[in-house]
């Protein structure tokens, strides 16, 4: 490969594509690191405090397309204060000032303000995509400047932000020469938009095939959007509430028979039951459905709903299914691959899902490879049934909403069933664990999880052996949090290397102290150690003695970060 | 006054907020229990975050008993905030597990991120409000949360509150009595029950003696006695919460003794 001249070997990483095996590339030699670096153009950061926006942007001059992470996962729990960091404007400022022309950015748990939108809006003018997951900090301002500077926009995606609304129209400053959006998802946002701009930019959007709106759009208008879209591939519903005997609802009916291409639904923020029958027609052509905001569906209609839907790959629902509902999904969808149930309310529907219906599906699906589950109860044979059912598990996110809670029919703790799960599957990325555990289960996971990359406990374990076996088990790891688990500074600091092959560890409520925190910081230079101290009332430099409430250690190059709030001490 | 108006002014309920170091009290909230296990927990554990939900930590106050297994209460009406922190689950030196009752309150669990529970509990609450209704639906106006921080004279930190999560004064006593009932050491004053903030009778005394007296900051700035003004118009102007011992807010006085006079 060395005699070949550079252009040639462009040519062929051009089809290597994928973050890891980039990086993989520029680890082969100092030539193919240099030709790596330039053509380079997609970078992933999982961190954004791991690396600086100069030395990112030193180092791929050709970027453009950025993806950003922000607080720790946990942060979406409400288990990081409110203004612990992850701001995007340094990034933003420096690659303003750079050379590099942006065309992508994707954010996930950042802080962004109206000023790095605006900022943003003006500093790249071939910039096309804006993905903000999580994020917060911005009001209708910031996404008024993207509409109204990014000419040639293509994709502006909010999904789940807290973003103050200023009720002044964003929407309306889609210049009229914009014509190039291909996804647009605002349901999100809390406030009205200008239904007549909304309707005139789908008018002349020819390629957009993506379309998301906010419980402020009703149906009258949602019908007149779907008339001008019929090429539409993913609608998100707003409002889907009428009259059934009305002219409008009517003519929605009629319209969604036209609308053969959409295959992938989501929304029903709001939504009359009686209503959903309209959408019967498109159901069969389903590979994604999203309902798992529509808290105005009871179990019957999503249940009527899910038996005219054959095709389905992706299925986002409530926990208002129930067992029964569960087994109609495992009936009807064979080819499900991804299923969430979420919890209706804060300790889910007491007719909700159990066990029962986890094992349905697993006997009905057996390409399902990605779960999210909340549910009232486990047992161990039920998760040994599913191990063997679907031994492709890649995702295996599993919440009892009773916090410790044994098998009921055993007492036993679900220890045997999540070891059936990481010795089944082997392909198992990402586990969340719940119910009552002992050490033991951490003992199969180190044991059997070879390609573990993700794990988040809570309420788990007897003692430092339990992280030990995972620390030393899982040679993959790349994320670890813990909360309120007895592990202790001897779990922490057996292996202080480890942390950094992986990204970053989370411990709240644990057993580790400040002393340890502080052993464990000047051991390892190249960690940033943070902890928060919450306690307004009392002015303390913490004791070595003291347990840590919250710690976050994350590997960086960056060095201490200087836009840490008071409480978060980096050790 | 009405007693209706009563109700809806009273704020912190004095009997549950008292420390104890008996029994739980049968058949209630227990929230005084907390302190019963203050020897199981090591160090110190803050809250700084508010949307908690309630967790029922059963635990049998038996002598050997160190651990608590976690049982979620499925009463979760008002979601108030906590008082003591929720001990760890288990202990390695105790092998036999015997399980434990016990009620507090956990951040952060379940684990759903707390937009997807906003927009959730917002359809469900204008749903219920619809069921009388026909056509047109509610927009389920909500602008989010209204955090607010709330500290009580002599205890050791703050909380925080979201008001948008109450209803009633009444509501928001009872989560703030939940949340400080493991630091307050009431001085019983006389055969006093409950006390009513707004009754003419026991207000002097109250403000005179040691008792507490909930007290706000408003968007002037201003310190205001919680209660004179009707609940929205609360939640909309308060920007912080403080719940001082009484003998300090004899400043506010004035004018909650002149408005107890007007209605006389």
């Amino acid at each position: 490969m060395n005699y070949f001249p550079d252009e040639v070997i462009e040519h062929i990483f051009d089809y290597v594509v994928s973050h890891r095996d980039r990086n993989a590339l520029s680890l082969v030699c100092k030539s193919w690191y240099r030709i790596e670096r330039f053509t380079r153009q997609r970078v992933f950061i999982g961190n954004c405090y791991s690396i600086t926006p100069e030395r990112l942007i030193q180092r791929f001059p050709g970027l453009k397309s950025l993806t950003l992470k922000g607080k720790p996962h946990f942060a979406d729990f409400s288990l990081v204060p409110y203004d612990w960091g992850g701001f995007l404007c340094p990034w933003i400022e420096a690659l303003a000032k750079s050379r590099v022309g942006l065309e992508e950015l994707r954010l996930k748990r950042m802080v962004v303000s109206d000023e790095s939108l605006e900022l943003l809006s003006r500093s790249f003018t071939h910039f096309k995509s804006l993905v903000l997951v999580s994020c917060e900090g911005f009001t209708t301002d910031g996404l008024a400047a993207i509409a109204a500077n990014c000419r040639f926009l293509r994709e502006l995606d909010l999904q789940e932000n807290e973003v103050e609304d200023h009720k002044g129209q964003w929407l309306s400053c889609f210049p009229d020469s914009c014509t190039s959006l291909v996804s647009l998802n605002f349901a999100c946002l809390k406030g009205e938009v200008s239904l007549g701009a909304l309707e005139r930019l789908v008018a002349r959007s020819p390629n957009l095939k993506s379309l998301k709106l906010n419980r402020s759009v009703p149906l009258d208008a949602l019908q007149r959007i779907m008339m001008r879209a019929p090429q539409l591939a993913d609608l998100g519903i707003g409002s889907f509430v009428h009259d059934p005997d009305s002219e409008a609802y009517i003519r929605l009916k009629n319209t969604i028979l036209k609308c053969k291409s959409i295959t992938s639904l989501s929304g029903f923020l709001e939504v009359a039951p009686h209503c959903l029958a309209a959408i019967y027609p498109i159901c069969p052509n389903l590979t994604s459905l999203n309902l798992s905001y529509a808290a105005g569906i009871q179990g019957s209609e999503l249940i009527k709903l899910i038996r005219h839907c054959g095709k389905l790959q992706r299925l986002w629902i409530m926990d208002c299914i129930g067992d029964k509902g569960l087994g109609v999904v495992a009936m009807t969808c064979k080819d499900l691959q991804e299923l969430r149930v979420f919890p209706s309310a804060p300790y889910g529907n007491p007719a909700a899902v159990t066990e029962k219906g986890l094992v349905a599906i697993s006997m009905g699906c057996p390409k399902l490879h990605s779960l999210l589950y909340f549910c009232h109860q486990m047992t161990n044979a039920a998760l040994i049934t599913v191990a063997k059912n679907c031994p492709n598990f890649i995702r295996f996110r599993l919440c009892i909403l009773e916090a410790l809670k044994p098998d009921p029919d055993t007492l036993e703790p679900l220890d045997e069933g999540f070891g059936a799960i990481v010795q089944s599957c082997r392909r198992l990325r990402r586990l969340s664990l719940s119910g009552q555990l002992t050490d033991q289960v951490f003992l199969y996971i180190g044991m059997y999880a070879e390609q573990l990359e993700m794990l988040s406990i809570a309420f788990a374990g007897e003692s430092d052996k339990g992280m030990l076996y995972v620390l030393n088990g899982c040679k993959k790891l790349r994320k670890l949090e813990i909360r309120d688990c007895p592990f202790g500074n001897m779990a922490l600091l057996t292996d202080v290397g480890k942390y950094e092959t992986m990204r970053s560890l989370w411990m709240s409520s644990c057993e580790v102290t400040v002393g340890a925190c502080k052993l464990l910081a000047k051991k390892m230079p190249r960690l940033n150690v943070e902890i928060f101290n919450e306690n307004e009332q009392e002015d303390c430099s913490l004791e070595d003695g003291q347990r840590v409430e919250k710690m976050y250690l994350y590997r960086t190059l960056a060095g201490k970060r200087k836009d840490a709030p008071e409480y978060v001490w980096t050790l | 006054m009405t007693e209706a108006e009563r109700e809806k002014y009273s704020m912190i309920n004095f009997e549950e907020t008292e420390l104890r170091l008996g029994l739980p009290l049968s058949g209630g909230e227990a929230e005084s229990t907390l302190k019963n296990t203050c020897a199981v927990f090591n160090g110190k554990r803050v809250f700084s975050e508010t949307s908690t939900t309630t967790v029922d930590l059963k635990l049998n106050l038996s002598s050997t008993s160190n651990t608590v297994s976690a049982d979620v209460a499925k009463d979760n009406a008002t979601a108030a905030n906590s008082t003591a922190p929720p001990p760890s689950p288990a202990r390695a030196n105790d092998p036999a597990k015997p399980p434990a009752n016990f009620r507090a309150q956990v951040v952060g669990w379940p684990p759903v991120r707390s937009f997807r529970k906003n927009i959730v509990s917002n359809v469900q609450r204008s749903n219920k409000k619809e069921e009388g209704e026909k056509g047109a639906s509610t927009s389920g106006s909500n602008n989010g949360a209204a955090f607010v921080k709330v500290s009580m004279d002599g205890a050791p930190y703050l909380r925080k509150v979201d008001l948008k999560m109450y209803k009633s004064y009444q509501e928001l006593s009872d989560a703030l009595a939940k949340m400080f009932s493991s630091f307050t050491t009431i001085d019983k004053c006389g055969s006093q029950g409950m006390k009513d903030f707004m009754n003419e009778t026991k207000l002097i005394d109250l403000l005179n003696g040691s008792d507490y007296v909930p007290t706000y900051e408003d968007k002037d700035g201003d310190w205001m006695l919680v209660g004179d003004v009707p609940w929205e118009m609360f939640v909309e102007s308060c920007k912080r919460l403080r719940i001082m011992k009484g003998s300090e807010a004899i400043g506010l006085a004035p004018r909650a003794v002149e408005k107890c006079k007007s209605r006389s």
